[in-house]
């Protein structure tokens, strides 16, 4: 969802003059951090299960299927989602969709302190994590760390407040930021901002208008020449769409940034002095995804 | 439900028919082994199918379901799996070593039921010196895991074996400590009289306080490090080593170590329920049910520990054995002695 997002933000900047509708900005967020609920509870479950821990791997499971299920119903697909478009969205969202949002965001926070009280409040977990793979505010900005990862760290730096897009200055939610740099505090911070996440889900279904969900942009949209860079927070950190257009139907060049690389980066400082079996919890800890570092 | 009576029985029976009596007691002993071996096989595949069906439920999943009802016969269909599979020995490994691992894993871990009363008078033989002869044969695990890691000449195997080595060792010292508050309170190493000196519930040396408890506890946690599970399976932890000590066994030597592994969880419950809860005791139902139900309610406590923790790292592992545990048990084991001397709750 956030590539799709990031991409038709830059389009939209480059263009000018598209007026994105209302209603489709309020789904936007909703399938933004919706997408961003079910990636910390993919690396929740693989965290744990990286440390040992079978058993939290499947409650993330079972709450990130409620998500699909939400993300199935409204744009037909359940992982290579296609639905935020230039000019705002691919289609309105069905009748059901806002209830069974409702319901799963009911009962959400209950099933994050399950989840607490799993790990959290663990002692061998904790054991696990605190104080190995510190990583320090300097080195996170150094390496270009985004995210969770670096509110870890104690940096404040979140897109969604520091640089608005969209419409999330609307929204009343908290960055969550800890102060160790840690592998608990990168844990910690991921877990509240599941929390904070719904919170944002939570007002843009109380408020959404009614309306148009696209702009019209013609197939052959043609915009003007130029580039163009627009960034977003996703669940891994900064994600940038990098757009250069000569004036034709397509662009130049498209780069996308993901925030795993730089986090990968910064593995071979934290690593040191480590013992293996701690390897793979800072790996864990940094949420990478292989395929997004070779984007 | 007396075995001893029919044992008797069939040894009498054998002593009439004028065989010589060095046949007579093989033939008996036989009978006695394969009774012991085919009620442990039975209970070992229940307690595979136990363990999915309990993590299973823990992670809000059904488990087996297609095989019979709620799938029991899931694991009988896997060990005939297994039965059935090539048994490949990988080129490079040391014939001998490799091939007789799992064979001492499989024997020490059905030789400790000698001396474990399955109920009253459900005994193959009441040594004086029972709980001895279980933690001396305990410790044949450790050789097999050595010898599977060092046979297999793989370093993955390798790193496991050492690793369940180090680890069993450190274990076993607050184990056999904190059994050995028990010992000095019941005055007797015999499993029969530990078993007889707790005849009525707050006897049980469970609710002997304030040692009881600090001893079962103590005990429970060394033996899910002697059995590798869960916060204690570094021998198999797949992050780091693959699948540990067993990686380069398949088919039959494989369901021998799983066999294994297994029954040991039930023997480290069995122990416990013996020692701390009575064992047998219990009023109305047959002494074989009781003793059943105890030890799988420990089983179960073993498996929720697997399904819910994550895992010690291994300096961890090492420190808090060392460190907490072995004091803990001898400050107790100390303790315990000096109740028994001063008198205090000798009821």
């Amino acid at each position: 969802m956030s590539c799709n997002m990031v991409f038709a933000l830059a389009a939209e900047k480059l263009a000018g003059n598209i007026e994105v509708p209302e209603r489709a900005e309020y789904l936007r967020v909703i399938m933004l951090e919706l997408n961003r609920i079910a990636s910390h509870l993919i690396w929740f479950g693989t965290t744990s299960l990286d440390l040992g821990a079978i058993t939290p791997f499947l409650y993330g499971f079972r709450e990130r299927e409620d998500i699909l299920d939400l993300f199935e119903m409204t744009c037909g697909q359940r992982l290579t989602f296609n639905y935020i478009r230039v000019g705002g969205v691919a289609g309105d969202i069905p009748r059901e969709f806002i209830p069974k949002c409702r319901e799963f965001l009911g009962k959400f926070d209950a099933k994050v302190d399950d989840y607490e009280r799993v790990l959290t409040e663990n002692p061998i977990f904790v054991a696990r994590n605190k104080d190995v793979g510190i990583l320090t505010p300097e080195m996170a900005v150094a390496y270009g760390v985004s995210g969770p990862s670096l509110r870890a760290s104690g940096v404040r730096f979140d897109l969604r407040k520091d640089d608005p897009y969209s419409i999330y200055d609307r929204f009343d939610f908290n960055i969550p930021a800890f102060h160790n740099g840690d592998c608990y505090d990168r844990y910690m911070v991921r877990i509240q901002e599941m929390r904070e996440s719904a919170k944002i889900v939570r007002q843009a279904i109380d408020r959404i208008p009614d309306g148009e969900v696209r702009a019209k942009v013609s197939i052959n949209f043609k915009p003007p020449a130029g580039e163009v860079y627009s960034r977003i927070e996703n669940s891994r950190g900064e994600m940038g769409a990098y757009i250069q257009s000569i004036g034709e139907k397509k662009p130049l060049r498209v780069k996308l940034r993901g925030g795993s690389y730089n986090q990968l980066q910064v593995m071979p400082e934290l690593v040191k002095g480590h013992k293996i079996a701690d390897v793979v919890a800072i790996m864990a800890s940094l949420d990478i995804i292989m395929p997004e570092v070779d984007r | 439900m007396e075995i001893t009576g029919i044992f008797k029985y069939l040894y009498e029976l054998l002593q009439s028919t004028g065989l010589p009596q060095v046949l007579v007691d093989i033939i008996a002993l036989a009978s006695a082994a394969v009774m012991i071996f085919g009620v442990l096989a039975v209970i070992a595949l229940f307690l595979v199918w136990w363990e999915r069906k309990v993590s299973a439920h823990i992670q809000q999943r059904f488990g087996p379901m297609r095989t019979g009802w709620h799938g029991w016969r899931q694991t009988i269909a896997d060990a005939v799996k297994l039965l059935q599979k090539e048994d490949i020995t990988p080129s490079t490994v040391d014939r001998p070593v490799f091939f007789w691992a799992p064979v001492i894993a499989f024997v020490a871990a059905f030789m400790v039921y000698v001396t474990i009363p399955f109920g009253d008078g459900l005994i193959v033989s009441d040594l004086n010196i029972g709980i001895l002869f279980i933690i001396a044969i305990t410790t044949f695990t450790i050789i097999s895991l050595l010898m599977a890691g060092w046979g297999s000449n793989n370093k993955y195997a390798l790193l496991g074996g050492m690793r369940s080595a180090a680890q069993v060792v450190s274990y076993e010292v607050p184990m056999v400590v904190s059994v050995l508050a028990v010992i000095v309170f019941a005055g007797s190493l015999s499993m029969v009289d530990i078993v007889q000196s707790q005849a009525k519930i707050y006897k049980w040396y469970f609710f002997r306080l304030p040692f009881g408890p600090i001893a079962f506890f103590t005990y429970i946690i060394a033996a899910t490090a002697e059995t590798n599970r869960t916060p204690f399976d570094l021998p198999e932890a797949e992050q780091e080593l693959v699948a540990g000590f067993n990686v380069e066994y398949s088919g039959m030597k494989f369901a021998m170590f799983f066999l294994a592994e297994f029954v040991n969880m039930f023997t480290v419950s069995a122990i416990g329920a013996t020692l701390f809860f009575g064992g047998w005791q219990g009023p109305l139902l047959p002494s074989w049910v009781w003793f059943l139900v105890k030890t799988f309610a420990l089983v179960f406590v073993l498996m929720w520990f697997r399904w819910t923790y994550p895992r010690l790292r291994v300096d961890q592992l090492m420190e808090f054995s060392w460190k907490f545990l072995l004091p803990v048990s001898f400050a107790n084991l100390i303790l315990a002695g000096w109740m028994k001397y001063s008198g205090w709750f000798n009821w």
